[in-house]
């Protein structure tokens, strides 16, 4: 039997009223490597933050060789032996690449001026085993993404850590980058660390892990060998739904005038990292589509990109307008309207300050009208009128979000993951009263989601994003046997 | 490591500024109708300005902390160091120790409860300080003068030249140690630290000792460069050494030498001081021109006059 190097009993961490992460325990032994899968939301970030102690646990125990740590400052458990790989990094820009790898073999003391001579030696080694030998004196401002990624796991195992929390190891890398990372993480396996890797679907890890642990909403829902956990029917129902209901409906007028909105070739670049690679949709009016997508694939981009956000190459044509040449407040006046993932209320107004702000073009009757309608809708943000946004439950805030869009009067809403982080008792509240927006208004909808379950029974037509591109197109009833298995 | 600096470009640099420095005392022999002992006095000044600007920018530029109120710093090491010649009349030295520890322990009971404060907050405690400390040194105006300032017994020297080179080798000396924590595996740690506290935390770095390490640095040097000042000037005035104006002056110096280039903040405050001397039959407009002078540097070259120089290629 290897050394049991991590035990992780009882963990939970709440945050306000919100229950990130509940009840989550699990072992991880020396030269093995255990997979941390669940979709947005669902803890799993929270639960290396908490290894880490970048967040206290508010229960639990986390034990490292025997001694509890639950609770200890970050850097103290970085030197007990944890380390840990960040998704996102923010390099010194007037550092070299060797310079950082240094920096974290650096004790921290305040009376060492200089480093060991061995440093050095030390450093290069490390640098020369994640494969940055070429780069030691570049600039981290002029590397491309994957040398960061790589930089960043230098720095993690500068330490020699018996434990390495990576957080989606593979994101923003292309195909032979992947290779070459998963082989990276399997040498350290072999070196004899225990590893965590924190990802949003078994598929990504499948190949690495030996032991994959699940988790939907702050809970486990499933463990076992990647294979037993895809197979799971609790994991089946979260990532595809238990029966996929096909929504489409008639009465939506086929291919008669030009599409509403028409994206045709759209790429964007965030430095080095391609969002999005050239990605052509088309909605008509009064049709309802989802394009669903991992956490990563794109879907926020392309909705940015629609809305005016970020830079792009490739045309973007809403109501036979070319937007290229518009700014973001006049696409939103024009009514394409983004309902965006992060909701973006205004925390210290009240509800009905917020959707009054929605509204502040109208007249003060129509306004009055808009509202009173959105009320209906929503009746629950009547209840919470006199509140201030912040602090609604994550149900109420999407509901406000998606009401003070609406309160734009859009022609055309974008959804973004409007279900990220909600229970299932809201999400078919939300459900319900996407439905009855599909059934009683002209608004034509655009809804990006990874949560499939959500998407589909909504739409009229569906796009797959995968890693920046559209893979797949058509009806909601075709798209558990062609699409579906992408999503386990 | 050592042969690097020696060849860098910022220490030949500085040998070829600090040659001129030493230069410009003789500067009568040879060009008759300048103002020497003028012109060395407004050097002196600049020199211990520079200080308050380097002590500055190892707080903004390496633990990414804006302190908005420097001359609080300033402002107890050189009462400290006023009031202790006056009353207790120690010679100058062990006064400008204890100012060293009056700003230490003042800039520490300001910082312990304000760096565990996130986001703006430890700069507007900085701010609010230097406002407290004015008002502190007016109610005690029986001891410290109130508002129109205290003279101190003992003065560095009288003479011109003498204040100079003492002014110019503490500013070498402050350079050095500031400078070379800066440059150090210490500033390392604290860029870093600043940058991203929650990456340094869980690279085993304790953040917080870093920041308060640097901090207390700054306290010390502003403490030290304070007394000094006061000791040249022969009296001590919250115009000079605590008001607003004085605390936005050494803030500009930095930006305007370049943030995180300690050094910088040396060209900073000499340009500026003599920017405000050449500019001065201008009246009330001489301070708009050099205003508006810091303000398109700030927006045309964010990394500063030595920063600009420095840092080419760094960036894609």
């Amino acid at each position: 039997m290897r050394t049991e190097r991590l035990a992780v009993a009882g963990l939970t961490k709440r945050f306000g009223g919100l229950v990130a992460v509940k009840d989550i325990a699990f072992a991880l032994h020396d030269g093995e490597i255990l997979g941390l899968i669940g979709p947005n939301g669902s803890g799993k970030s929270t639960v290396i933050k908490l290894i880490m102690g970048i967040e206290r646990p508010t229960a639990g125990s986390i034990t490292l060789d025997g001694t509890e740590i639950a609770g200890w400052p970050a850097h103290r458990i970085s030197r007990a032996g944890i380390g840990i790989v960040f998704q996102h990094s923010r390099p010194l820009h007037r550092q070299t690449v060797l310079e950082h790898v240094k920096l974290a073999l650096l004790p921290d003391s305040l009376l060492r001026l200089a480093a060991d001579p061995h440093v050095d030696a030390r450093a290069r080694a490390i640098a020369e085993r994640v494969g940055l030998e070429r780069v030691l004196d570049r600039y981290p401002g002029t590397l491309p993404f994957a040398d960061l990624r790589r930089l960043e796991l230098a720095k993690a195992i500068a330490r020699d850590p018996s434990v390495v929390l990576v957080d989606e190891p593979f994101a923003g890398l292309t195909a032979s980058e992947i290779a070459e990372f998963a082989g990276l993480i399997r040498s350290l396996r072999d070196a004899g660390r225990a590893l965590l890797l924190v990802d949003h679907n078994v598929k990504s890890v499948a190949a690495l892990v030996d032991r994959v642990l699940a988790m939907y909403l702050g809970e486990r829902i499933a463990e076992g060998s990647a294979e037993e956990v895809m197979r799971d029917e609790t994991v089946r129902r979260v990532y595809l739904g238990g029966a996929i209901e096909a929504g489409g409906r008639t009465g939506v007028a086929e291919g008669t005038a030009a599409p509403l909105l028409e994206v045709d070739g759209v790429s964007v670049l965030y430095g080095k990292a391609q969002a999005l690679d050239r990605v052509s949709i088309a909605i008509r009016e009064r049709e309802f589509v989802s394009i669903v997508g991992l956490n990563g694939a794109g879907k926020t981009s392309l909705f940015n990109a629609i809305s005016g956000f970020v830079a792009y190459s490739g045309s973007i044509r809403f109501g036979g307008r070319n937007l290229a040449t518009q700014s973001a407040a006049a696409i939103a006046r024009s009514g394409l309207v983004q309902c965006p993932e992060t909701r973006e209320l205004f925390g210290d107004l009240s509800v009905r300050e917020n959707l009054e702000l929605g509204g502040s073009h109208l007249g003060a009757t129509e306004r009055a009208e808009q509202l009173a309608w959105l009320l209906d809708l929503f009746p629950i943000l009547s209840e919470r009128a006199q509140q201030a946004a912040r602090t609604l439950s994550g149900g109420e805030q999407q509901m406000l979000a998606i009401a003070r869009a609406l309160m734009m009067r859009p022609r055309l809403l974008i959804l973004d993951e409007p279900t990220l982080g909600l229970a299932p008792v809201i999400l078919s509240q939300l459900s319900k009263a996407l439905a009855r927006l599909r059934e009683t208004t002209e608004i034509t909808f655009l809804l990006g989601e990874q949560n499939v379950t959500f998407a589909l029974p909504h739409a009229d037509r569906v796009y797959v994003l995968e890693h920046a591109r559209i893979i797949w197109e058509g009806e909601p009833k075709r798209f558990a046997e062609e699409a579906g298995a992408a999503y386990l | 490591m050592t042969r690097s600096l020696l060849s860098s470009r910022v220490f030949l640099g500085s040998v070829v500024v600090l040659a001129l420095a030493a230069l410009v005392p003789f500067l009568g022999r040879v060009v008759p109708f300048i103002a020497v002992p003028y012109a060395l006095g407004v050097l002196t000044s600049a020199y211990y300005f520079g200080v308050f600007a380097m002590s500055w920018d190892l707080l903004f530029g390496y633990a990414g902390e804006v302190n908005f109120g420097p001359t609080f710093l300033i402002g107890l090491g050189a009462y400290a160091a006023a009031l202790i010649n006056n009353i207790l009349h120690w010679p100058i030295l062990p006064c400008v120790i204890a100012a060293a520890v009056a700003a230490l322990a003042g800039g520490l009971m300001l910082a312990l409860p304000a760096l565990r404060l996130r986001g703006p907050y430890f700069g507007l405690v900085t701010l609010v300080a230097v406002l407290l400390l004015q008002d502190v040194i007016v109610v005690f105006a029986h001891w410290t003068g109130g508002e129109i300032g205290m003279t101190v017994p003992d003065v560095l020297s009288i003479s011109a030249d003498t204040n100079y080179w003492i002014a110019l080798a503490f500013l070498v000396v402050s350079a050095a140690i500031i400078y070379g924590y800066a440059r150090s595996s210490l500033g390392l740690i604290l860029q870093a630290a600043g940058q991203d506290p929650v990456e340094a935390a869980a690279l085993g770095f304790n953040v917080a000792k870093h920041k308060l390490a640097a901090f207390s640095l700054s306290a010390i040097m502003s403490g030290v460069a304070g007394a000094m000042l006061i000791f040249y000037l022969g009296s001590a005035s919250v115009d000079v050494v605590v008001d607003l104006a004085i605390a936005v002056q050494v803030i500009i110096a930095a930006v305007l030498g370049g943030r995180r280039t300690i050094l910088g903040s040396v060209i900073g405050a000499v340009f500026l001081i003599l920017a405000g001397q050449v500019l001065l039959p201008l009246g009330q407009l001489s301070t708009f021109v050099v205003a508006l002078i810091a303000l398109l540097v700030i927006l045309f070259f964010p990394d500063g006059l030595l920063g600009q120089f420095l840092h080419v290629g760094e960036r894609e």
